[in-house]
This record gives C-alpha cells, sequence and structure tokens, in this order.
C-alpha cells in the first residue's frame, strides 16, 4: 500500500520561511537561456509539512483552542492530511476529553476528499488501529454519515 | 418592439431573481425560520452592534450574488436574527434582536469543522454526566452516548450541513411570475401606449415598396434582387 501513500501527498506547499510565498514558475521573458524564476524561499517538502503538523497535534499539554485553530487551519489547506498527522490530532481530542471533535474531524477529512471517493476509506484503514486503541467510532458506525 | 420586450424581460428576470432571493432570505431570516444561517466571515469584526435598517437595506440591495462571501451584510442579518449562536442554549425563547458579535459563536461550515464555541452552552444534569463520563475510556460509551456527545457539540453533521435545499424552485417559479407580470406589462404598453404604426408598414406599402426596390436592382449580384427571377416574375 505504499504507493497508494505517495498518491496522496499534499498537492500545495507553504514555504518554511516567515513569507507564505506559493512557488509557483513565473513567466521569464527576459533571459534566453533556462534560468528559472523561482521565488528564493525555501520549499518546504512534504514530509517536513507532514511533521510539522504532527509535531503541532502532538504537543502534551494542547489546549482546546489550538486543537480548534490548527485543524480549521489544516482543513484551509488544499490537501488531504496525511493518517499519521489525523492520528495525532485524534490523541490531542483524547487528551483534550473531546470525543466529538475527532468524529468531526474525520467527517471534515471525508468532505475534503471531495469526488475521490478512494481516500476516506484509506485514511480509516491507516487509522484503524488508533480508532480501535482509543474508541473512536466513525460517523458510519453511528449512523450519521445519512441524513 | 420585440427588442424591447426582450430587454425588459431580461433586465426583469435578472433583478427580480436578485431581490427573490434577498427577499426569501431576508424573509425567512427575519421570522427566525433560517436553515440556512448565512456562512459568515471566517474573521468576523469584532463587537458589531446592530446596524440601522435602512443601512442594511442598501447594503443587501447591493449583493448581486449569492451566499458566499465575506460581506458586512451578512454580518448584519446574522446580527438582526434570533438564529445562530444563541438560539442552541436553550435556556430561554425570546427572539432577540440581536447577536452579541463580541462573544464567540458557533457556525456550521464544512471549511471549519470546529467552531469558536461548542452548540450547546447550558448543559443540564443529564448532560454533564455524560461529559463526566467522556473523560473516561471512550471504549465504555454506547453508540447512543456518543452520537448525544457529538450533538452536544455540534448542530448539524456534515451531510445535514450538505443537504439541497428547495429553494431553486422558489426563484425559478419567482422568476417565471415575474416574467408573465412583465409579458402583461409589455402587452398593456403595445396596445395603450404606442402610437399607430407608421403609415408604411401596410400591405399595400411593402408591396409597392418592394417592387420599386427590384426596379432599382437593389443588390442585384448576391442581395435583394439577385433573388428574384426577373424573367418569371417570381421569387427564386
Amino acid at each position: 500500500f505504499s504507493p497508494v501513500g505517495k498518491m496522496f501527498r499534499p498537492v500545495v506547499r507553504l514555504s518554511t520561511s516567515g513569507v507564505r510565498s506559493l512557488t509557483r514558475t513565473r513567466p521569464c521573458y527576459s533571459a534566453p537561456l533556462a534560468s528559472r524564476c523561482y521565488s528564493h524561499a525555501k520549499v518546504e517538502t512534504d514530509e517536513e509539512f507532514d511533521a510539522r503538523w504532527v509535531t503541532y497535534f502532538s504537543k502534551p499539554d494542547i489546549d482546546a483552542w489550538e486543537l480548534k485553530k490548527g485543524m480549521n487551519t489544516l482543513i484551509g489547506y488544499d490537501l488531504v492530511p496525511e493518517p499519521k498527522i489525523l492520528d495525532s490530532a485524534l490523541r490531542a481530542c483524547r487528551r483534550l476529553n473531546d470525543l466529538a471533535s475527532a468524529i468531526r474531524i474525520l467527517e471534515a477529512v471525508k468532505d475534503k476528499s471531495g469526488p475521490h471517493k478512494d481516500i476516506y476509506p484509506y485514511l480509516i484503514q491507516e487509522l484503524q488501529p488508533t480508532l480501535i486503541e482509543l474508541g473512536i467510532s466513525t460517523p458510519e458506525d453511528l449512523g450519521m454519515d445519512i441524513l | 418592439m420585440f427588442y424591447s420586450a426582450t430587454l425588459i424581460l431580461v433586465q426583469s428576470a435578472s433583478s427580480i431573481t436578485c431581490f427573490l432571493r434577498l427577499f426569501t432570505c431576508t424573509s425567512l431570516v427575519s421570522l427566525g425560520l433560517n436553515s440556512h444561517p448565512p456562512p459568515p466571515c471566517l474573521y468576523p469584526s469584532p463587537s458589531l452592534t446592530r446596524l440601522s435598517w435602512s443601512t442594511l437595506r442598501t447594503t443587501m440591495l447591493h449583493l448581486t450574488t449569492g451566499r458566499v462571501g465575506c460581506l458586512l451584510s451578512k454580518q448584519a442579518v446574522v446580527a438582526l436574527t434570533s438564529s445562530g449562536a444563541r438560539m442552541s442554549s436553550h435556556g430561554h425563547h425570546e427572539v432577540s434582536d440581536s447577536v452579541d458579535m463580541s462573544q464567540p459563536m458557533y457556525w456550521d461550515r464544512l471549511d471549519t469543522p470546529l467552531p469558536d464555541r461548542p452548540w450547546k452552552d447550558v448543559l443540564d444534569s443529564t448532560d454533564k454526566s455524560l461529559k463526566q463520563k467522556e473523560k473516561g475510556p471512550w471504549t465504555a460509551l454506547s453508540k447512543e452516548e456518543k452520537i448525544a456527545l457529538y450533538r452536544l457539540k455540534f448542530n448539524h453533521t456534515y451531510p445535514e450541513m450538505k443537504r439541497p435545499s428547495h429553494e431553486w424552485k422558489t426563484v425559478i417559479g419567482g422568476m417565471f411570475i415575474f416574467f408573465g407580470i412583465t409579458g402583461l406589462v409589455v402587452f398593456w404598453q403595445g396596445h395603450y401606449v404606442y402610437p399607430p404604426q407608421p403609415h408604411t408598414f401596410g400591405e399595400e406599402w411593402q408591396a409597392k415598396q418592394i417592387q420599386r426596390m427590384l426596379d432599382m436592382r437593389i443588390n442585384p449580384i448576391e442581395g435583394f434582387s439577385a433573388q428574384w427571377d426577373y424573367k418569371n416574375k417570381q421569387w427564386k
């Protein structure tokens, strides 16, 4: 399943520098040679991005506001978070004794997958050990995935 | 005449559609029956007090597109409704004019999974005991308890947020009603307002005009007279 894991690499990356610039190729009108006009900001790799977010949610004394802010920001990005980030977030919910938010997070990532119906089952499959360990029911288990 | 009619219809349709949507939205909202509270801005302006009704009306009249957007008038609509943040508390049932925007608010948004405050603020004793149980292992919770905990914290689930509405029927129906009214207006106008047609529109005059054009050989190569068969005195 490792190639499947690579499928869901986040598409949009934000740089780690203070300036949040999206690296895009800007059209080079001047240089005749192949000199690229990339921004000079350092590009954050996917692994760095994931690690940053896992660390964020792994804070032992994370508070409810930080969880909220983190999740809302993460869902705001143009990507579906990796299972390890979600695992970290679900454990943060456990530390905060907040089952409802844990279920909400699962609903949110299902919505983030959009038309790609195979992402959510993959995430649930990867998170199954955590879900069983913490006792988090999926929205499907609770019958909340239908109207 | 047809041009003016279509122009009137198009103009009326577009403006009426906008007015109708605003009308239904505000009417529903003022009745507190808003099942789709307008999604507020991600960063609401703090302590927005109640706007004057005229300001609200003018700002809402300037809206041309639909529901998405960080517009001040949407905030004002929320401010003037009873639904939204305070309705969930179940502590008081009176319709309040304004929502206190200096407090964290609850909203169901697909892109904001965890709102600023839980849906139900005021917990009774059963809720409180459930919350106590939540502090223990979640494997001990039954499905109903888990659902109850979710409903304490959130109003709508994601599928409920994404449910389709029947608003389009109101809009299309209203549009057709206004088309009809406009059609009646245009018909009345054609009958009572327009002056009589010039005499040059009459059958006889038109026939003479066409004959004159043919005699003058108007556009004889590829145009008007080219379509006339002069030998057999008929159209080709």
